[in-house]
């Protein structure tokens, strides 16, 4: 690891370079550049998890944390390259004192060349993501609702300040259920006429779930509480019986459909580079996310 | 990819085609693999049948048949099955998964030609209906030698096994060797077309279930910085290498009397020289795609003087990457007479106007420098060259190369000027994309992709039996002609084969990459 302290964006920007030369291997195959924003707390955890990404996904992750306050205004960065971090590039930058609010100006000599820039918040997202000056040169904005205390008030600031390219991860978590539930359902099972989802309270994914399976059901969706973890259980109604994947260890589920023996479904919930991972597979705008978004009810 | 499965799934209210995120999984199903105990069955089926499932692309009640003369219980298979996901599957191994999996295992003992073990394995199948829901959707892995097809086809169609009904399929899949000539492939795809429907046999060649193989079309024809050049307007020759560091090994038994050619070029280089000469496909549906190949292999042909333009050889005992190895006549179980190549080239023409006169030469061998496979599109010098003489000296032909396995990837060969001099001096340099850094951990294996698309029912990985037959003819005249004619080379283990072969390249000027 490398230290640079009192220094500036362009200057981490050439010590990285430098040290891909050392190492020999100036050309890099490098997909993206990554810009979390994060405060000291929770910064460790979110570069580490995009490392842990970044093994399917070779990236820059520039991790900008800004520290205001009375402090001297100054740029401090830490570097890594390749090694056994995984193939990327790390730069965790603390923006001090004044500098604090000009974070734009620290990633702007970062972003690589010609590839795509992802944003990402791990707690605190801005109102309009797109319209923040980090967020502008991203075309994918990821958050997290899980982080924030009250989930539905925080998924109703997301749909306030929803742009095409926004995504949070309490949706990425619920892709492996869909998946489930999905797949249930390739075998027509006559009509659904009711649907309900339990989870444990304050539970963002499982407020997706419902809007989602309302969105494709066209059906009233109701939400009960459980003990959780997680989500515990969906249950679809249809004339034949319930078809229902329940699961209460937050490992395995199992699947009962009407007239079918009941199946188990390894139904594993995952961490945060999992999770990233999946986040960095498609760049373009998540539509159906877009349209979930948009139908969290208001107060 | 196929028109029909998107139909198909628009049904499902909760499959959007908007919706990305979603895997293809497929429905309920089963699978029956007979021949459980073999090396390919242990190291490739059953690991990508786990991996497959950890991944969340097998349906919750799939079931897995084991079928063989073993007295075993279900959980002896089971067993069987589970050391070998522990010792070869790409993902971690996972309690919860590996639950689910095995409820489905079920083991079938008997000999292949009992009648009675068939009624036995047909009330296995609707157990597994029943209790698993697999819907009698099954598809039979026959993991078997080519020899035994007959048999099992056989009672397969009389015990009613191979039925398809429109609400639930059947479907066979088959290895290579797809036959050893024309004729005997066209008796091979007699006998299975009487019992499977065409669009219920699949095919595998593993390598065209490799991402690597899959890319050529996409940075053939998502780009526009390469067809403009892929004609015979700049391209000098193509060259496609299969090579292996490693000798027979254990497999006297089905190597001799088989050989080089028809082990590799006769589906694998063909395949790929295929993939790499075709035409523009309408769209990348499986019909689609066929119909373009199939065209490029009916358009190729051979020399006339097959003796100038092939060269075959057999490894001679020597020195390989520091060890002392035997030579092909000296291995266990080979007869000191054996005419059997390890190492075979051939030259080949593509008789249309994009590729007239373009020569593309396909080789493969045992024991030769290092374990490589890859397909080198060799560029004509430029017309002109504004240099001096000593400048360019250096330079030799631009390339374009696929890098199909190990260090999978694409490379650019091109001149560049040399630093730090003080004329202008030109020197060959490489552009290098690796598969490894810009997608890691993302290549699945090739038998997870085929297995899946076996179950979905996706066909365009597979190649059809017009492909299979056409590739006999091509290779019939020359496998004709080496058995009228003398004896393989011996050429050095660890080099790069025979002096015929470089002989034969260097009549037409040309000479072979070191790849």
């Amino acid at each position: 690891m490398i230290r640079l302290e009192d220094t500036s964006g362009g200057a981490v920007s050439a010590a990285i370079a430098a040290e891909r030369h050392r190492m020999g291997s100036p050309a890099t195959g490098m997909v993206l550049t990554l810009l979390i924003l994060s405060d000291e707390e929770a910064q460790a955890d979110a570069t580490a998890a995009a490392v842990g990404a970044a093994r399917q996904h070779p990236m820059r992750i520039v991790t900008l944390i800004p520290r205001p306050g009375k402090h001297e205004t100054r740029l401090d960065a830490e570097i890594s390259v390749g090694g056994d971090d995984g193939p990327g590039e790390v730069a965790v930058l603390r923006l001090r004192g004044l500098l604090a609010e000009h974070a734009n100006s620290v990633a702007v000599p970062l972003l690589l060349s010609d590839t795509p820039v992802v944003a990402y918040w791990p707690e605190h997202p801005p109102e309009i993501p797109a319209d923040d000056p980090i967020g502008r040169h991203a075309q994918r904005r990821i958050t997290d609702c899980a982080t924030q205390s009250d989930a539905l008030s925080a998924l109703r600031a997301r749909k306030a300040g929803y742009r095409p390219g926004d995504t949070d991860l309490c949706w990425t978590r619920i892709t492996p259920w869909r998946s489930v539930l999905a797949s249930a359902l390739d075998q027509p099972p006559g009509r659904i006429t009711s649907v309900s989802v339990s989870a444990e309270d304050d539970n963002a994914s499982a407020v997706l779930l419902a809007l989602w399976l309302g969105r494709c059901l066209k059906v009233p969706v109701t939400q009960t509480v459980s003990a959780g973890p997680g989500i515990t259980e969906v249950r679809l109604g249809t004339e034949a019986g319930d078809i229902t994947v329940s699961r209460s260890d937050g490992v395995t589920a199992v699947l009962s459909r009407p007239g079918a023996p009941a199946s188990r479904v390894a139904l594993q919930r995952r961490d945060l580079a999992d999770l990233l991972s999946e986040e960095l597979r498609r760049l373009d705008p998540d539509e159906v996310y877009g349209d979930v978004i948009r139908q969290v009810p208001e107060e | 990819m196929s028109p029909h499965r998107h139909e198909a799934q628009s049904a499902n209210p909760l499959r959007d085609p908007l919706d990305q995120r979603l895997p293809r999984v497929a429905g309920p199903c089963g699978m029956v693999l007979f021949g459980v105990t073999g090396d390919l069955s242990r190291k490739k089926v059953m690991p990508a049948i786990y991996d497959l499932a950890n991944r969340g692309l097998l349906p919750p009640g799939f079931g897995l048949v084991g079928f063989a003369r073993r007295d075993w219980a279900d959980q002896d298979f089971a067993q069987i099955v589970h050391d070998s996901v522990r010792e070869h599957a790409r993902t971690p191994f996972r309690e919860e998964v590996w639950k689910q999996l095995s409820e489905g295992i079920r083991f079938v003992a008997g000999d292949l030609g009992d009648p009675q073990a068939y009624l036995n394995l047909k009330k296995v199948v609707a157990e597994l209906d029943s209790s698993r829901g697999t819907g009698g959707n099954h598809a039979f892995y026959l993991s078997i030698p080519p020899g035994l097809f007959p048999v099992v086809l056989e009672h397969l169609k009389t015990s009613g096994l191979a039925e398809d009904r429109p609400e639930a399929w059947r479907r066979v899949v088959i290895e290579k060797p797809f036959g050893h000539d024309l004729a005997s492939a066209q008796e091979l795809n007699r006998i299975v077309g009487e019992v499977f429907a065409s669009g219920s046999v699949f095919r595998i060649d593993h390598y065209l279930g490799k991402e690597t193989v899959q890319n050529i079309l996409a940075v053939r024809f998502a780009n526009t910085m390469y067809e403009p050049l892929w004609n015979s307007n700049y391209v000098d020759n193509v060259q496609i290498t299969m090579a292996e560091d490693i000798g027979i090994g254990g497999r006297a038994g089905y190597y001799d009397g088989i050989g080089a050619a028809r082990d590799v070029i006769q589906n694998h280089l063909l395949q790929l020289m295929a993939l790499t000469a075709m035409e523009e496909p309408l769209s990348f549906a499986a019909d689609d795609v066929r119909a373009e190949k199939e065209k490029l292999l009916r358009a190729v042909s051979l020399p006339r003087e097959l003796g100038k333009h092939t060269s075959r050889g057999q490894y001679a005992s020597g020195w390989q990457g520091g060890i002392p190895v035997k030579g092909y006549l000296e291995e266990d179980g080979i007869s000191p007479e054996s005419t059997t190549e390890t190492y075979a080239a051939i030259r080949v023409d593509v008789d249309n106007r994009r590729w007239a006169g373009v020569p593309f030469y396909l080789r493969t061998g045992k024991r030769l420098g290092r374990r490589v496979t890859e397909v080198a599109v060799v560029f004509k010098r430029a017309p002109h060259l504004p240099f001096a003489k000593t400048a360019v000296q250096e330079l030799s032909n631009n390339a374009f190369v696929f890098r199909i396995q190990p260090d999978e990837g694409i490379t650019v060969r091109f001149g560049s000027k040399v630093p730090n001099t003080t004329s202008v001096q030109v020197r060959d340099v490489t552009m290098d994309f690796q598969y490894g850094e810009s997608f890691v951990d993302s290549s699945p294996e090739a038998y997870e992709r085929l297995i899946l698309d076996v179950l979905l029912g996706d066909p365009p990985l597979f190649p059809r039996h017009e492909e299979v037959e056409l590739g006999w003819e091509i290779l019939d005249p020359v496998l004709d002609y080496w058995a009228a004619h003398g004896k393989p080379d011996q050429y050095v283990s660890g080099g790069w084969g025979p002096h015929s072969a470089y002989d034969m390249i260097a009549r037409d000027g040309h000479s072979w990459r070191r790849p």
